[in-house]
């Protein structure tokens, strides 16, 4: 079977700015993907393309083999998204806003009910469920978002920062709760925390200009003898490695 | 509930749960009734109809309803919900027409709020119930197609004051298509261009409802009005979603 996520020579240009050039990669099941790379480098079009929000240049991105662009429905039935900065609409509560994304996704009735209370379960939000959102902090907010894209228990999670303006222990939570989700799922999370990656992800893939320049598991990035922050700030500094040079480094 | 119902529901809460929806209805109905009862002389032109009201809608709408649209995609272009709502699994004309809708239904809403003159008349005279439900439909058709247009801008710029004044400005000029000061001009100039101007006007179309007539061929025309609007709505969207 093909993998849940497959990417082939995306390409993004904006006017003559290129801003995902040539990104080829597939995950599979269980596979925890982390997305790392300076800010511009990227990330955040790259999901975007992948969710179907914007149409790539060139190249082709499928989720569990439908096409973002020629089935986008098909394509976002099997995703759950969170975009960049969590957006939510601020007027509606949480228990609203959870509903409005289960009914689009097509539940009703008890069923509705039920993907709404064990999303917010999963997230820890009972204890807000009917406060408007513009109420809530920095660090509920992102949970509500996240609550949207698990409430269908997607086999795709495609998640931009997910513990961005969380606090420690709000973060641990959320990466516990990614672990238990990675063994059914095919995850790529998307930050600028490198511990992160070592916690929970099984795969890294660093982009710089665009163009991605390692694509291995943590583990082997460390023990090159560098710790993880070494290996990003050379790689991303510097002038853009040759593609054969970076393959050596990964 | 198709997805366009969903989202047109939630966007109808959303009117309700800000100010916006109890501003433009007090503004609404307090300029609709001194229209009516001032310019309009209601009780002096001593007939029992509510030509008069009927007479400054699409007047009013031309203003109060790019204020309603330009926050239509500007507004989730700023909160970047639109990123959101567009990665939920729903074909995109259906989150075009549920937006759509829900501003429709809440135009509708503001009108069913006149009520109190279609009382009035009733109770000081014997109006032709039938012509004045014409033209309460007229009205609506008239939000449709002016709602259409304005959502359409409100899609291109992610600036609420560029969408309204461009959507005032389209709306206008679809409403005086057909009064004299275009249609002789351009007779006199580009004849064919007359002929045209008046078939596009949706005052002129108007006018028909509010005498009592609803003709197949302007159910149409505001039918194909607005949907040719949605329909570029739409393009814009594919075109311009993260910009």
């Amino acid at each position: 079977m093909a993998a849940l996520i497959e990417i082939e020579r995306l390409t993004k240009r904006f006017g003559g700015f290129t801003a995902v050039d040539d990104v080829s990669f597939a995950v599979d099941r269980g596979e925890v993907l982390g997305f790392l790379g300076p800010n511009g480098a990227g990330k955040s079009t790259t999901m975007r393309m992948l969710a179907g929000f914007m149409p790539p240049t060139a190249g082709t991105a499928r989720i569990c083999g439908a096409d973002v662009v020629a089935r986008p429905v098909a394509a976002k039935r099997s995703l759950g998204f969170l975009p960049e900065g969590a957006p939510t609409y601020p007027e509606m509560t949480v228990t609203g806003f959870l509903g409005f994304a289960a009914r689009i996704r097509g539940f009703r009735g008890s069923e509705l009910h039920d993907r709404v209370a064990n999303a917010m379960l999963l997230t820890q939000l009972e204890g807000v469920r009917l406060q408007p959102i513009e109420t809530l902090s920095k660090g509920f907010k992102r949970r509500v978002g996240l609550a949207q894209a698990l409430l269908h228990d997607p086999p795709v999670l495609v998640l931009d920062e997910p513990t961005d303006g969380l606090d420690p222990n709000q973060k641990h939570e959320v990466r516990d709760l990614i672990r238990r989700m990675a063994p059914q799922k095919a995850i790529v999370i998307s930050t600028h925390i490198l511990e992160e990656v070592g916690a929970v992800c099984t795969r890294a893939i660093i982009i710089a200009r665009g163009r991605v320049v390692v694509d291995a598991p943590p583990s082997v990035l460390e023990r090159e003898g560098q710790s993880l922050d070494d290996v990003f700030r050379a790689l991303t500094l510097g002038p853009p490695p040759a593609d054969g040079a970076a393959r050596e480094a990964a | 509930m198709a997805p366009a119902l969903v989202v047109a529901r939630r966007e109808l809460a959303g009117y309700f749960a800000t100010p916006v929806a109890y501003v433009f209805i007090v503004i609404f109905l307090v300029l609709a009734g001194a229209l009516t009862f001032t310019l309009g002389g209601f009780f002096s032109r001593g007939q029992a109809d509510l030509q008069p009201f009927f007479s400054f809608i699409p007047w009013l709408f031309l203003f109060l309803v790019p204020a309603l649209t330009m926050r239509l995609w500007a507004e989730e272009r700023r909160l970047g919900t639109i990123e959101l709502l567009l990665t939920l699994p729903l074909p995109q004309w259906q989150a075009v027409l549920g937006k759509f809708l829900a501003a429709w239904a809440f135009c509708g809403i503001a009108l069913a709020l006149t009520f109190p003159l279609w009382i009035t008349v009733n109770a000081l005279g014997d109006p032709d119930n039938g012509v004045i439900l014409a033209g309460y439909v007229g009205c609506l058709l008239v939000a449709g197609a002016y709602l259409a247009v304005g959502s359409a801008l409100s899609a291109l710029t992610r600036n609420q004051v560029i969408a309204f004044v461009l959507a005032v400005a389209l709306c206008f000029l679809f409403a005086a298509a057909g009064s004299p000061v275009v249609t002789e001009f351009l007779s006199v100039r580009i004849p064919v261009l007359a002929e045209v101007a008046r078939a596009l006007s949706v005052a002129d179309r108007f006018n028909g409802f509010t005498r009592g007539v609803i003709g197949a061929r302007d159910l149409v025309f505001f039918a194909s009005f607005i949907g040719f609007f949605l329909f570029l709505n739409a393009v814009v969207l594919d075109h311009r979603k993260a910009d």
